[in-house]
C-alpha cells in the first residue's frame, strides 16, 4: 500500500472525545422542524416552467414519425422537444443511452419527446397530443433468452460504444459485459469434492421507493450558465455527465453548476444520471426560464434505475469435513435496455460472488444481458443482495447434506484476514467470526422454539454477508474547512446527506481532531461551484473516503493553528496540542490560547503587527492502492476492491402453516463497522436496511406483462413496509475490527444491512417447514402452496 | 374560486381552481413546504396535515373542501420551539432523510392528542398510513411511545432551539 494515512486506526476509545458518541444529527433540527428544503420546495418565482415527458408504450419499437404540431399549439405550451434536438449520447460507465430516443425505443417508458409549458397541468395535457408512430418489434424480456445465439440484438452497435476499460462487451450479442473470474482449477476440485450441490435461484427486479420522487429544476441563464438543482446522490458526477453530453452545445464544466439540497432518500436510485439529464437538456432551449421536471410515483417505478433481476446458476463443492473447495457461479443479469450504470453492478457481483468464504477454486461468470425492460442500475447492495439469496440458501443446504450445523459450517469457511480473494488480493481485517457468534447468541441458535399456536411453527435462520465498495480505482473525495470568528467551523464536502447521517459523521471527525464541539460545526450540502469534489455518495464509501478527506483537512488546519502559535510564542509545533477549543503546550502548562482569539484575526505581536489570519484548510483522498487492470479471461492481476465490510444476520420467525404468513419475531444483525463513528446512526442503518431487505423477500416484487409493461407501479400494488410490517424485535450489533486505512478505523455499513435479509428468511422457512423456496420473493402464497404439496406427498 | 382558510393560525384568502388540491395550494400559494408530494394518491402520507386537529392526506383533499377549516402543518407545531415529540424524534434518530418526518410527526401528534398512553399496536396503527423507507419504523415507534412518558434512558441533551430563537 503506497498511501500513508494520517490517523492510526483503532485509537483507544478513552482517547476519543467525539468519535464513537451518539452525537445528535446536525441536520436534525432542519428536518424535524419542517425547515429542511428539498428541491421541490425551492421557490423559482413566476417564470418557472414545467416539463412533462412523452413515453414509449412499447418495450421495443422503431420510431417511424413524431408529430408535435398539435402539442405545440396547445394552451400554455412553450416548447416541444424530441430526440432531433439532442442527438447526444451519455452514460456513466458506457455510453449506450441517448437523452431522448433517436430511431428506436427499448423499454416501456423510454422518453421520446418532452413538453415544456407554463403549468404542470398544461404540460401533462399537451403530452397526450404528441403523435408517435411506431413499428413494434419483438421484445426480449428474459436474460437467458437474451443470451441465446439466435436472440435478436437490442444494441446492434454495441461494438462501437465507448466504455470504461474494465468492461468487456461482446459485439454481435446482447452481452454488454462479461466479468469472468478463473482461479485455481474448479473443474478438478468439483470432480474431487465429496459432495457437490448444483441449483438455480431467481431474483426479480425491485424498486428503491425513496419517498421523495426524482425532481430537477434546470435553468440556462442569459449569460449561458446552466444551473441544475437536483435530488441526486451524485452532484459532481452529474455535472460531469451533463457537461460531456451537452458539450456539442458549447458547455464546459465551469458553465454547469449542480446544486443538491437535502434529498428524500436515495438507496442508489438517485445515483448517476437518469431523468435529470432531460430537464437539463430541455432548459437549454428556453433560455432564462427555470424548468421543473418531477417524476410521478408511477414514473418513479418504471423510469428510474431498477434493481436488476438475476438468474443464478450455482455449483459448490465441499469435502466431508465441511471445507468448501470450489464455487462455480453463473449470474445472468436482466440488466435492461441501457446498462451505462448497471453493468458495473454486474461487474461488482462477479468479483465477489463466492460470498464471504475462503474458496481456493473459483469460476464466476457475471453476464450483463441487455433486455427490453427498464434500465437496471445501482440499488443498496449493488448486486450482492441478489447473489447472496442463492449463495446463502445453498450454504444451508450443503451443511445439511453433509450433516453439519449451518452455523458451524459457516464459521469453518468464513473468510478471515489474509485469505486470498477471487481476484488474487487479500482479505482485510474483519470481525466475521465475531459477528456470526454474536448473531447466533442473539437468536439462541440451536435452541428449538415451539409455538403455542397449533397452526403455526417457529423457525430460525442465519445468513452471512459481505460487500466491497464498487468504485472506479480513482474515485475521490475532497473537503474544505474554514474557521469562523467565534471558533465555529464551516466544512464543505460533496457527499450527500441521504439520511444516513453523513453530515453529522463528518462533523464528528473534524470535531475529534480540532476539539470544536459538533454543535459548532456546520457541514453543507453540495453546490459544485463551491464545494470540493466528491465522486458520488454510493458504495457505502463516504464515511471512509470523505471521512478521510475531512480528517486530512482538520489535520492541516491544526498544523496551521500550531504554526501561528509557534510564530508568535516560539513553542515548537510538536509540543502543542488542542484541548476544549484551546491550544495548549506540553512544555508550558501555564499556556493556553482559545481558538476564538485568533482563528480569523490572528495574534498581535509585541511590535503591534499581527500574525496568522483566517485558518482554512483542505483535504482529499483517493485510494491510490487500487487498480482495475485485470486479465479479462481470468479476472486475475488487478486490485479492484478497496476492502470488504462483513457481517451476519439471524432471524426467528413464526409461520402459519395454512396461509404461509410469516411473522418475524426477532431479527439480529451484526455488521463490522471497523469503528462506529456514531453508533446510533449505525444502528439506524442496521434496522432500516434490514427492514428494507425483509420487504424484498417477503412481498415486494416488480411485475411486468408479456409486453414488458410494469403492472404494479404504485404503493398499493407494490407494497413497501408500513409501521405494522416490521420485526417484533431487532437486535442491532456493532462489531469493531478496525479498518487500517479508515478514519479512526471506520468502514462503510450503509448497504450491507439489507444484503442477507432474503436468504435468512428462506433458511428460516426451511428450518420451520422443511421447504426450500428458490425464487424471490418468498411470499405467503409460495410457502402455502409448496407446503401443501409437501404435506400431500 | 375564493377560498378562506386558516393555516398555522394565520388567515388566508386565496383564489383557487376547483380541481386544485389542498397540498398544492399549501405549497404554492401559502408557501408552506413541509407537506411533501410523494405519490399524489394517498398512499404514502408525506402530505399529511392536520385539518381541525385530524390528519388528512392533503393530496386527496380538494382545496375548496378546506374552506373555513383550520390547517396545521409541522411549521405550525414548531413555531415556538420543538414539541416534546419532535424533541424525542431528534434525540433518538427517529428520522433519516427527513422527507416523511413532517407527516409522521403530525400523525403521531394526533394520536397522542386522543390517546396519551398508546400501546405499540396503537402507534403502529396510527402510523400505518405514513411510509418511511429509511428507518424501519422502530425508532419512530420508540419516540412516540416515549412522548408523554417520564424522560428516562435518554443520555443525550435536547438540542431544540433556545428560547427566542424563533419568531
Amino acid at each position: 500500500m503506497t498511501t500513508t494515512f494520517p490517523f492510526e486506526a483503532g485509537a483507544k476509545d478513552e482517547e476519543l472525545r467525539t468519535v464513537g458518541t451518539d452525537a445528535v444529527r446536525i441536520d436534525g433540527l432542519d428536518k424535524i422542524s419542517g425547515a429542511a428544503e428539498f428541491v421541490d420546495d425551492i421557490d423559482f418565482g413566476p417564470g418557472l416552467l414545467h416539463a412533462a415527458i412523452v413515453e414509449s408504450p412499447h418495450a421495443y419499437a422503431r420510431i417511424l414519425s413524431i408529430d408535435t404540431a398539435a402539442a405545440e399549439q396547445a394552451k400554455g405550451v412553450v416548447r416541444v422537444v424530441t430526440g432531433k434536438d439532442f442527438p447526444y449520447k451519455f452514460g456513466m460507465y458506457m455510453e449506450d443511452r441517448y437523452i431522448f430516443a433517436q430511431d428506436h425505443v427499448r423499454f416501456v417508458g423510454e422518453q421520446v419527446a418532452g413538453v415544456i409549458a407554463r403549468t404542470h397541468r398544461e404540460a401533462v395535457q399537451a403530452v397526450k397530443l404528441v403523435k408517435v408512430v411506431y413499428e413494434v418489434l419483438d421484445p426480449i424480456l428474459d436474460p437467458k433468452r437474451a443470451f441465446e445465439a439466435d436472440a435478436g440484438l437490442i444494441h446492434p452497435d454495441l461494438g462501437d460504444y465507448t466504455h470504461v476499460p474494465w468492461f468487456f462487451p461482446k459485439a454481435g450479442t446482447n452481452i454488454a459485459h462479461w466479468r469472468k473470474i478463473r482461479k485455481g482449477d474448479t473443474e478438478k476440485a468439483l470432480a474431487e469434492a465429496d459432495y457437490v450441490l448444483e441449483d438455480t435461484y431467481t431474483v426479480p427486479r425491485y424498486a428503491h421507493c425513496a419517498i421523495e420522487p426524482h425532481v430537477t429544476v434546470s435553468k440556462l441563464d442569459h449569460a449561458d450558465r446552466l444551473t441544475v438543482w437536483t435530488a441526486s446522490q451524485s452532484p459532481h458526477t452529474q455535472r460531469h455527465l451533463f457537461a460531456e453530453a451537452l458539450a456539442p452545445l458549447g458547455f464546459t464544466h465551469k458553465d454547469v453548476r449542480v446544486i443538491t439540497p437535502y434529498i428524500g432518500g436515495g438507496f442508489g436510485g438517485k445515483a448517476g444520471v437518469s431523468m435529470e439529464i432531460l430537464g437539463a437538456a430541455m432548459a437549454t432551449l428556453v433560455k432564462g426560464r427555470p424548468v421543473k421536471l418531477r417524476w410521478t410515483r408511477e414514473q418513479e417505478f418504471y423510469n428510474t434505475y431498477q434493481r436488476q433481476g438475476v438468474v443464478a446458476e450455482l455449483k459448490v463443492g465441499v469435502m466431508n469435513d465441511g471445507t468448501i473447495t470450489a464455487v462455480e457461479h453463473k449470474l445472468f443479469w436482466d440488466a435492461g435496455a441501457y446498462v451505462e450504470y448497471g453493468a458495473n453492478v454486474v461487474n461488482a457481483a462477479g468479483l465477489s460472488a463466492t460470498g464471504p468464504y475462503r474458496v481456493p477454486n473459483i469460476t464466476n461468470d457475471s453476464l450483463c444481458m441487455y433486455t427490453n425492460l427498464p434500465p437496471g442500475g445501482p440499488y443498496r447492495g449493488f448486486g450482492y443482495s441478489e447473489f447472496h439469496f442463492g449463495l446463502e440458501s445453498h450454504m444451508d443446504r450443503i451443511a445439511e447434506a453433509i450433516g453439519m450445523d449451518p452455523v458451524d459450517f459457516r464459521r469453518k469457511n468464513a473468510i478471515v484476514e489474509g485469505d486470498e480473494l477471487s481476484y488474487g488480493g487479500h482479505m482485510n481485517p474483519s470481525g466475521l467470526i465475531e459477528a456470526i457468534n454474536k448473531v447466533a447468541d442473539a437468536i439462541e441458535w440451536g435452541v428449538e422454539e415451539d409455538s403455542d399456536n397449533p397452526n403455526t411453527v417457529m423457525g430460525k435462520g442465519v445468513a452471512l454477508f459481505w460487500k466491497a465498495p464498487a468504485m472506479p480505482p480513482n474515485a475521490s473525495s475532497a473537503s474544505f474547512l474554514k474557521f469562523n470568528e467565534d471558533g465555529s467551523l464551516n466544512i464543505t464536502v460533496s457527499g450527500m446527506e441521504l439520511g444516513q447521517g453523513y453530515l453529522t459523521v463528518m462533523a464528528q471527525i473534524a470535531s475529534e481532531v480540532l476539539t470544536v464541539p459538533v454543535e459548532k460545526i456546520r457541514v453543507e450540502t453540495p453546490d459544485t461551484d463551491r464545494n470540493p469534489y466528491e465522486w458520488q455518495t454510493v458504495a457505502s464509501h463516504v464515511t471512509w473516503s470523505s471521512g478521510l478527506a475531512v480528517e486530512k483537512a482538520a489535520i492541516e488546519a491544526r498544523g496551521k493553528i500550531f504554526d501561528v502559535i509557534h510564530q508568535v510564542y516560539g513553542y515548537e509545533d510538536d509540543s502543542l496540542y488542542l484541548e476544549s477549543e484551546r491550544v495548549k503546550c506540553k512544555t508550558d502548562p501555564s499556556f493556553e490560547k482559545p481558538l476564538s482569539d485568533f482563528v480569523i484575526d490572528g495574534i498581535q505581536t509585541g511590535d503591534g503587527t499581527w500574525r496568522g489570519g483566517p485558518i482554512i484548510a483542505s483535504g482529499k483522498f483517493m485510494p491510490e492502492f487500487t487498480n482495475a487492470l485485470s486479465d479479462p479471461e481470468t479476472g486475475q492481476g488487478g486490485h479492484p476492491n478497496v476492502h470488504y465490510t462483513v457481517g451476519a444476520t439471524g432471524v426467528v420467525i413464526e409461520i402459519d402453516k395454512d396461509t404461509g404468513r410469516i411473522w418475524v419475531r426477532k431479527a439480529a444483525l451484526a455488521v463490522d463497522a471497523g469503528k462506529a463513528i456514531n453508533p446510533d446512526l449505525v444502528k439506524g442503518q442496521i434496522v432500516g436496511g434490514l427492514v428494507q431487505g425483509l420487504a424484498t423477500v417477503l412481498y415486494e416484487d416488480m411485475r411486468f406483462d408479456e409486453g414488458g409493461k410494469m403492472l404494479n407501479p404504485n404503493f398499493t400494488d407494490y407494497k413497501i413496509p408500513t409501521a405494522f410490517d416490521i420485526p417484533d424485535e431487532v437486535v442491532p450489533i456493532i462489531v469493531e475490527v478496525p479498518q487500517p486505512d479508515g478514519p479512526f478505523g471506520a468502514r462503510g455499513v450503509g448497504e450491507h444491512t439489507m444484503i442477507a435479509a432474503a436468504p435468512v428468511i428462506a433458511n428460516a422457512v426451511y428450518n420451520a417447514l422443511g421447504i426450500r423456496i428458490k425464487s424471490m420473493p418468498v411470499t405467503q402464497e409460495k410457502i402455502a402452496m409448496t407446503y401443501l404439496e409437501k404435506s400431500r406427498s | 374560486m375564493e377560498l378562506e382558510i386558516k393555516v398555522n393560525g394565520e388567515q388566508w384568502a386565496l383564489n383557487v381552481a376547483p380541481a386544485d388540491v389542498l397540498l398544492d395550494v399549501l405549497r404554492e400559494q401559502v408557501g408552506t413546504k413541509s407537506p411533501k408530494i410523494g405519490c399524489e394518491r394517498g398512499d404514502c402520507g408525506s402530505c399529511t396535515v392536520l385539518m381541525d386537529g385530524r390528519t388528512v392526506r392533503s393530496c386527496l383533499v380538494l382545496a375548496v373542501e378546506a374552506e373555513g377549516h383550520q390547517i396545521v402543518t409541522v411549521e405550525g407545531i414548531s413555531y415556538q420551539g420543538l414539541s416534546e415529540l419532535q424533541d424525542l424524534f431528534l434525540r433518538i434518530n427517529a428520522f433519516q432523510c427527513g422527507f416523511c418526518a413532517p407527516g409522521i410527526v403530525l400523525s403521531a401528534t394526533e394520536l397522542l392528542e386522543h390517546n396519551p398512553n398508546p400501546t405499540r399496536h396503537d402507534v403502529q396503527e396510527a402510523l400505518a398510513g405514513n411510509l418511511c423507507r429509511c428507518t424501519g419504523y422502530e425508532p419512530i415507534i420508540e419516540a412516540v411511545l416515549g412522548a408523554g412518558q417520564p424522560k428516562v434512558g435518554l443520555d443525550r441533551p435536547a438540542t431544540g432551539p433556545a428560547e427566542g430563537d424563533r419568531p
